[in-house]
């Protein structure tokens, strides 16, 4: 039924990426959000963090990243939903997972998990159109 | 001074009110904000000049500009800052955000004018989390490019006080040490588990009680145990968080050579190779000026 194959139960092969200072920082700007525990690790621990964290609109553009990696060019995001849990900080590595667990004629149903060491960060559900055309 | 009944039920007040009234986006959508993003995040640039879906708030965000009439900055509504006003004063100074869904109805092309309004669809009453107590605040947001609707974003933050100062450690539980078990925790405190036994019929039994489960009798005495063991079954804890502990780990129910079985953590193996039959060797962990605790070493 629908595009190149996508079935479900289909899993997505895993994505590491280093989560670096440079990657907190630069995520943080370019998704235009100054708030200073993205940025300022002084700030970051007086406010109970013990260094500066990936933003929430990183994290989304991260498992953003992940599907159009996997789905190509061609796939059409339709919804994206994360939920946050353990903060990403620098010299973490974050792990995405992935696995297809619907499809509705052209659309998947994607869960995506990406965990550090420590547990969880983000758990994700993102509902993509595959290969329609 | 405001009781935290009191506070919710100000807070409360706030839910159905407008966030933004007809926001405008700082920027049009455009390549160069488009370029760096992907760049940033190490995402492909999309090949028809498009804004990547999950950019969708990004187009919203005021950045550093707070002064009505500059850049993005005149469009978040009283009733928002309001309420952030309103927790901040209650000691809810730090933010972090917890959930993002997006619904993207059409893609973003560079040139399109932002504009989006957005309400505040609920505030929880007071939780406690990891990073401290406070309230819930959920936003619900239309984005509109050229006026036509392109996306729904539901956004949701924790404003909180933050839990401990810095560099504060968190303390593990202690345990809780009464008549009927004072032996063994003054046992564990020298580096011996002790069984309890029956005097009357010899039934082993731990955790300690003051009577015997098969015969009935008070009377009893101790056997150390020897120290071996093999995990009966075991549980990996990944939520939720206890400050003093780093989940995941593995706690694991040990059956004792004896006979017993304890529950306690296991060591010197990552928490998900702890397997069912493993054997495992009892230690006793002294943290840093904490009471001891029974801990199984595995034996790989």
């Amino acid at each position: 039924m629908t595009g190149p194959g996508v079935r479900t139960g289909d899993v997505l092969p895993e994505l590491r990426i280093p989560v670096t200072r440079t990657l907190v920082v630069a995520g943080a700007i370019a998704t235009r959000d100054f708030q200073d525990v993205h940025h300022d690790p002084d700030a970051a621990r007086a406010k109970g963090s013990p260094d500066v964290f990936l933003n929430i609109l990183t994290t989304g553009g991260l498992v953003g990243r992940y599907l159009a990696g996997h789905f190509g060019p061609s796939a059409v995001l339709r919804s994206l939903r994360v939920r946050l849990g353990a903060p990403a900080h620098p010299g973490d590595e974050l792990v995405f997972t992935g696995n297809v667990t619907a499809v509705r004629g052209t659309e998947a149903t994607v869960e995506v998990l990406g965990t550090l060491r420590q547990g969880r960060h983000v758990t994700g559900t993102a509902v993509v159109e595959v290969g329609g055309g | 001074m405001t009781t935290e009944d009191d506070l919710y039920e100000r807070l409360a007040t706030y839910e159905g009110r407008p966030a933004a009234v007809a926001g405008e986006g700082g920027d049009p959508v455009n390549a160069p904000m488009i370029r760096h993003w992907c760049e940033a995040l190490g995402h492909p640039v999309p090949a028809d000049g498009t804004a990547p879906a999950p950019m969708l708030q990004v187009w919203t965000m005021r950045g550093l500009s707070t002064h009505p009439g500059t850049a993005g900055g005149g469009s978040r509504a009283g009733a928002y800052d309001e309420l952030l006003a309103l927790l901040d004063g209650a000691g809810c100074t730090a933010v972090v955000a917890t959930d993002c869904e997006q619904e993207y109805l059409r893609p973003l092309r560079p040139g399109e004018r932002i504009t989006f309004d957005a309400v505040i669809e609920s505030v929880s009453p007071r939780k406690t989390t990891r990073l401290g107590s406070g309230h819930f605040v959920t936003t619900r947001m239309d984005v509109r490019a050229d006026g036509e609707l392109a996306g729904r974003h539901r956004f949701r933050i924790l404003k909180y006080a933050p839990a401990r100062a810095p560099g504060e450690r968190p303390r593990r539980p202690r345990p809780v040490v009464n008549r009927d078990n004072a032996g063994y925790w003054e046992g564990v405190e020298r580096h011996e588990l002790l069984i309890q036994r029956c005097s009357s019929c010899g039934t082993l039994r731990l955790p300690w009680l003051p009577g015997c489960n098969t015969c009935g009798s008070d009377a009893w005495d101790t056997l150390p145990a020897c120290g071996r063991g093999t995990v009966f079954s075991r549980v990996v804890v990944h939520h939720p968080p206890f400050p003093a502990f780093a989940p995941p780990y593995a706690v694991a129910l040990v059956e004792l050579a004896e006979g017993v079985r304890l529950l306690g953590g296991v060591v010197g193996v990552p928490y998900d190779k702890v397997r069912i039959g493993m054997p495992v060797a009892l230690e006793f962990r002294h943290a840093d000026g904490e009471p001891a605790v029974p801990v199984f070493r595995a034996e790989v």
